[in-house]
């Protein structure tokens, strides 16, 4: 047997492909040098200053909002962390919200029902239709318009306040009698866990399905309750405060977030309407007639025969839609919301640094959108089919 | 407004595009590149009234837009070879940088910052302001220092955002800033009473208070200035012919002033034996030779323009519609800063 040697000639298929590769990303790579090169060596000849060691001096402006505290002391890093903050903010939120109402939709498009099947439609054309950005504009000026001025603000429930300076509400002062809740919490959800593990292999032993759903909550709960009343039932609130020019005190929401979230997320849930809407109608009826001939459940029939094949075919365009709020949500900076591009375009303002100041921007989304389909993917893979 | 955002990208985007394509500049052509396609690239604010903004004719109007106009007059001849270009706070530095605009006109604060690193250099002063606030008078607010915990306007890419904080501090009180970034939608938020406050220069608030507001005698312009803003042109580092042709030009139409020239009189005067006037209109020495232009350059300027205070008094005086006083832009010899060095 002759020994296996790789034939260098230039007749072999895999010789040849060794080359194009390796000439594509010389040539790739020297694009890219020839491009950093060039800018860098015309911004030194025009007299423009770069480099990144900005971000280490005072910002030297204040940010309206944050969820941690911000002087205008603070190095710039810390101003562009305020700015990615709140963009994770309003995605976080955003993209929970949407996942919520455009199931709620997808499914209503599919009711028997008239009137919620096509008031259902009539949403999904209606704002998947008109760009995002004048329907955040639009969200905005009616919240400022409808909301009335701060020294008279709504009180709609004792502790909350409405106003054109947002949305005011009590929050629990912190007590450690908090700390043992979460503490009880914690335990619940072990517990719960435990059961889970438990039922599941008794149902692959002796194929008697227990309840999982109640179970699980119920001990979720009961931890929580038990570790609330341990830490002697902590009660206070902090409530807010009505001023001469404002509303203080307990935690708050400006009508910037209000209108970001809220035009992000009826934006988008058009969108999700659609897949999930989609998602369902993939799975051939014939699955339903199915598995109600196994004598399952509606219920039942939904939840294993159904959802699982729907998700398959929902998660991959999910996907996409998260991302499109993540990266959306950089349209804040036209409402007023410190996001990150907002704080970026402040910064460039005041140091001149155009490249680097875009080049953060990119950098930061293109990570959250990679971690953000990463998630989805893993997720994915969960829930795609198991060959057995 | 709308568009700002993907403009600004655009823009930022553009820049790094040019800078990595772009052949090296060479110093000293700007005015070969103006002279040869007959026509002053200027770059001015997207709407500001009695600075630079458009009439329903679409021209624009403004004392940033005459100081343009005097500029092609002295260096093509025709006050209306200008190609006006509109910038938002944001674009404004880059597109000077990149060469897309010739001269930067656009109500522009001179700082150290801009001067020493952004490859730019400030020619002149031609309007001393300063920072101001905007209220509701129904808010029974009259001084800055009550505006306590208040939310204040702002539109981002300005010196503004960093002068309202630095002020704030220095008088100890806390407040809130709400950064915009298109012009439109802060002055509609503040407006709509969004913010107790709203912040730019005291020219602005002016110009915004006359255009934008729907009963002006509602609002009150706080007294309190609380920063130095000298506004002016910039242009491109690297060309020193063309920053001397720009600062001169500037500084003619201030001697105008002081000698008496205006529009009306201008061609009467060339007539004139005073040395001064004489060196002014090139009827004596010829000082656009030195500059690179003809001897007529002021002439020209003069007469398509007006002198400064003409200027002036056009587009933000008293009598027009943004009835800013005088103040600190009167001439040095009338107790205000406008000092022109002499022309000889």
């Amino acid at each position: 047997m002759a020994a296996k040697r790789h034939d260098w000639s230039w007749r072999s298929r895999a010789t040849r492909g060794l080359i194009y590769q390796v000439l594509a990303v010389a040539a790739i790579t020297a694009v890219i040098w020839f491009l950093a090169h060039n800018t860098l060596e015309n911004m030194r000849v025009r007299g423009i200053q770069s480099g990144f060691g900005f971000f280490a001096q005072p910002a030297g402006f204040d940010i309206g909002e944050s969820i941690f505290a911000f002087d205008s002391a603070d190095p710039y890093w810390k101003a562009f962390l305020v700015g990615l903050s709140n963009t994770l903010r309003a995605a976080v939120v955003g993209i929970v919200l949407t996942t919520i109402l455009g199931t709620l939709i997808g499914i209503g498009r599919l009711s028997r029902n008239f009137l919620v099947r096509n008031l259902c439609t009539a949403y999904v054309e209606l704002f998947r239709n008109i760009p995002v950005l004048l329907q955040l504009l639009m969200w905005y000026f009616v919240l400022n318009e409808w909301l009335p001025p701060v020294s008279d603000a709504l009180n709609p429930l004792p502790g909350i306040f409405l106003s054109k300076s947002g949305m005011a509400f009590p929050i629990p002062e912190w007590e450690h009698g908090h700390l043992v809740t979460i503490v009880g919490m914690a335990l619940g959800i072990a517990t719960a866990w435990f059961y889970r593990r438990r039922a599941r292999a008794a149902f692959e032993r002796t194929g008697v399905a227990r309840p999982m759903l109640w179970p699980v909550l119920v001990f979720v709960a009961v931890g929580a309750l038990l570790g609330w009343v341990a830490g002697g039932a902590p009660t206070a609130l902090e409530l807010p405060v009505r001023n001469d020019l404002n509303v203080s005190g307990g935690g708050a929401v400006t009508p910037e977030f209000l209108a970001v979230t809220i035009g992000l997320t009826i934006y988008t849930a058009s969108f999700v309407a659609e897949i999930v809407r989609s998602g369902i109608q993939s799975v051939p009826w014939g699955q339903t007639e199915a598995a109600g001939a196994l004598g399952l459940s509606r219920g039942q029939a939904l939840k294993l025969v159904l959802l699982p094949q729907a998700l398959r075919v929902i998660i991959p365009p999910l996907t996409n839609q998260y991302l499109n709020l993540t990266k959306n949500s950089s349209l804040a900076v036209a409402v007023g919301y410190p996001d990150l591009v907002s704080i970026s375009n402040t910064t460039l303002n005041q140091t001149g640094r155009a490249v680097e100041c875009i080049t953060v921007i990119m950098a930061v989304y293109l990570t959250l959108s990679l971690v953000t389909a990463a998630l989805m993917n893993w997720y994915n893979s969960r829930s795609a089919i198991k060959e057995r | 407004m709308r568009k700002s955002n993907l403009q600004f990208i655009a823009a930022s985007s553009l820049v790094i595009i040019g800078a990595a394509f772009a052949a090296n500049a060479h110093a000293g052509k700007t005015l070969d590149a103006i002279k040869q396609r007959d026509q002053v690239v200027c770059g001015v604010n997207t709407g500001l009234a009695g600075f630079s903004a458009a009439d329903s004719q679409g021209n624009w109007i403004g004392l940033d837009v005459d100081i343009c106009k005097a500029i092609a007059a002295a260096v093509l001849g025709d006050a209306k070879k200008v190609k006006w270009v509109p910038l938002n706070a944001q674009q404004r530095f880059t597109a000077l940088q990149s060469g897309e605009v010739d001269i930067l006109s656009r109500n522009t604060t001179f700082t150290l910052t801009r001067d020493a690193s952004l490859g730019l250099f400030m020619t002149a002063v031609t309007y001393y302001d300063g920072q101001g606030f905007i209220v509701a008078k129904k808010s029974k607010i009259t001084s800055a220092k009550q505006l306590k915990n208040a939310e204040i306007c702002v539109q981002s890419g300005t010196t503004t955002e960093k002068n309202l904080t630095d002020y704030f501090k220095s008088i100890n009180v806390k407040m809130k800033p709400v950064v915009f970034e298109g012009f439109e939608a802060s002055v509609k938020a503040f407006f709509a009473g969004r913010c107790q406050a709203y912040t730019t220069d005291a020219s602005g608030l002016a110009s915004i208070r006359n255009k934008e507001a729907t009963k002006p005698d509602d609002y009150l312009i706080l007294p309190e200035l609380i920063s130095k803003e000298p506004l002016g042109p910039m242009v491109r580092r690297g060309d020193d012919e063309w920053f001397t042709i720009v600062k001169w030009t500037i500084y003619a139409l201030l001697e105008a002033e002081e000698y008496g020239l205006t529009q009306a009189n201008v061609d009467q005067m060339k007539t004139s034996t005073e040395p001064p006037i004489q060196r002014i209109l090139g009827t004596s020495e010829d000082t656009g030779k030195l500059l690179g232009l003809d001897k007529e350059w002021a002439y020209r300027s003069i007469k398509s323009v007006g002198n400064y205070g003409e200027i002036f008094e056009r587009n933000v005086g008293p009598q027009s519609a943004l009835k800013l006083p005088r103040g600190l832009n009167n001439l040095w010899n009338k107790g205000g800063l406008q000092y022109a060095p002499p022309i000889r």
